[in-house]
């Protein structure tokens, strides 16, 4: 569905990606991870058309995606900061997407669960940081997308939310859908994922299932897996 | 494009900047003709507003805006569109909603004072006109400015700078250049340099149209003696189309190839 072939980004003199390979297919959830600037929201958004290679293709569904668009009407995206247009109510920022989308959304099931019915006729600038996450949510799951990518979404959100937001994201991944996910929330990546891409130094250094991760690491715990592979990140046997 | 364009214009129209940049306009045109009693005067009066204080808004403006929506614009580029409908429309949607502010702020007066003396409504409607175009181009400027500039403080800066250097510098400069070669001839100097900033041009295709020789200065009295007024007021449109036109061509180029 989603290959990565090669890819190379530097902004400047910081080289983000050195060679990124990966190939995303087959539904499930895959937690992209890795240190703060390794490059994680960059392949996002060059999986979404948002930042351009330097080098390396990007594939979706065996196209390049390349000066295209309409491949985007298959991909549900969650910004890692949900501001929009302050002076637009909810309603007309959900019509805003609808209009831009057509198509059939599910909006409502959404908006009933995440409670925002009370909301709707409130402009965006009234809203505080959760519930602007949660119209983030609904903006972003409303439509039955086969690809879906989550920068950061557990930010800002209540417990309850939170449940509802595993909920969902589990339920997704039982109708086959393929799932990315990125987040510094360890507990949402055990709870959730099914795959570990790692990404370190540019590369990809790990990927594989939580068990494998602790296996590669040698903890019982994910989080100290994450800590052994960093301080250790100089083992040769890199598993890809 | 449309869609983009209808949602950043509705969301402009009711931010209270546009409100209060109306209720000035809306202010400063009732009260010149209230004091003057006298349409022609107050439209010279007003076009000294006007050329100064829409390119300002519409720097700040259109800055603010840009930076402000950033994040709302990589929303959108994650959506199946096209990346130049993206940036047009919210170019579009922000300066119609600023034009719409100054054009009913300015007319809604004269149209009322209609009632009690006769309004020339072709210099009415240039002054109109003259102000939107102004908007169009300084809007897009900073738009183009801001969309180079990463850094917010930097940009916000050299905006302002941009509309310093034209609004006021320019005419100094103008000057200091005329009177150090006044030896030579200077009316295609002159003509140039006015053609080079949209602020002259907008003042002197005014001053052609209220043909008041007093008021044209010197580079509206050299356009005058080469141009006569027609051609003078056709140069002059055209050379406003072209300062609209640029900028938003490479609003277009430069959002086509960068990173968000």
């Amino acid at each position: 569905m989603i290959q990565f072939q090669n890819i190379y980004k530097s902004f400047g003199k910081l080289e983000v990606l050195t060679g990124v390979s990966a190939e995303v297919s087959g539904g499930g959830i895959t937690a992209i991870l890795g240190p703060n600037g390794s490059g994680k929201t960059t392949l996002i958004k060059m999986l979404l058309g948002m930042v351009y290679p330097d080098k390396g293709e990007i594939l979706f569904d065996g196209k390049p995606i390349k000066k295209e668009w309409h491949y985007k009407n298959n991909i549900s995206y969650l910004p890692q900061i949900a501001r929009f247009p302050e002076n637009l109510t909810v309603t007309e920022l959900i019509n805003l997407i609808k209009d831009i989308r057509g198509g059939t959304p599910n909006e409502q099931r959404l908006i009933e669960l995440f409670t925002l019915e009370s909301h709707l006729g409130k402009k965006i600038k009234h809203l505080s940081g959760g519930t602007k996450q949660k119209v983030n949510i609904v903006l972003a799951m409303m439509y039955d997308n086969p690809v879906i990518v989550l920068d950061e979404p557990s930010t800002g959100l209540d417990p309850i939310a939170l449940v509802r937001l595993k909920e969902l994201i589990l339920e997704e991944r039982e109708k086959g859908k393929n799932i990315l996910i990125t987040t510094h929330i360890m507990s949402l990546v055990e709870d959730l994922s099914d795959e570990i891409l790692f990404l370190l130094e540019g590369k990809v250094y790990f990927r594989g299932t939580i068990a494998e991760l602790k296996e590669f690491a040698g903890e019982d715990n994910l989080e100290k897996s994450i800590a052994h592979l960093l301080e250790h990140k100089n083992a040769e046997n890199i598993k890809v | 494009m449309l869609k983009i364009l209808k949602y950043s214009f509705y969301d402009l129209l009711r931010s209270k900047w546009t409100l209060i940049y109306f209720l000035f306009f809306l202010m400063i045109t009732e009260g010149l003709l209230y004091i003057t009693g006298d349409e022609a005067k107050t439209i010279v009066g007003l076009l000294n507003v006007v050329v100064i204080l829409c390119p300002l808004i519409a720097t700040v403006f259109g800055t603010v805006n840009f930076y402000n929506s950033r994040e709302f614009t990589e929303l959108l580029l994650a959506q199946p569109l096209k990346r130049r409908d993206i940036f047009i429309g919210q170019y579009l949607g922000m300066t119609l909603s600023l034009s719409i502010g100054y054009f009913l702020g300015v007319l809604i007066p004269f149209v009322i004072h209609s009632l009690n003396y006769v309004v020339d409504y072709t210099v009415l409607s240039i002054l109109l006109f003259v102000g939107v175009f102004l908007t169009f181009i300084f809007s897009a400027l900073s738009f183009l400015i801001s969309l180079i500039t990463d850094n917010k403080i930097k940009g916000f800066g050299l905006s302002i700078l941009t509309w310093l250097l034209l609004a006021l510098v320019y005419d100094g400069m103008q000057l200091f250049i005329l009177s150090m070669l006044d030896n030579y001839p200077l009316e295609k100097i002159s003509l140039v340099m006015t053609f080079l900033n949209p602020i002259d041009l907008s003042r002197v295709l005014l001053m052609l149209k209220l043909d008041i020789s007093a008021l044209f200065g010197y580079t509206g009295a050299v356009f005058n003696k080469f141009f006569g007024s027609s051609l003078g007021f056709a140069l002059s449109l055209s050379a406003l189309l072209i300062w609209t036109v640029v900028p938003v061509y490479f609003i277009n180029r430069i959002s086509m190839k960068k990173d968000f």
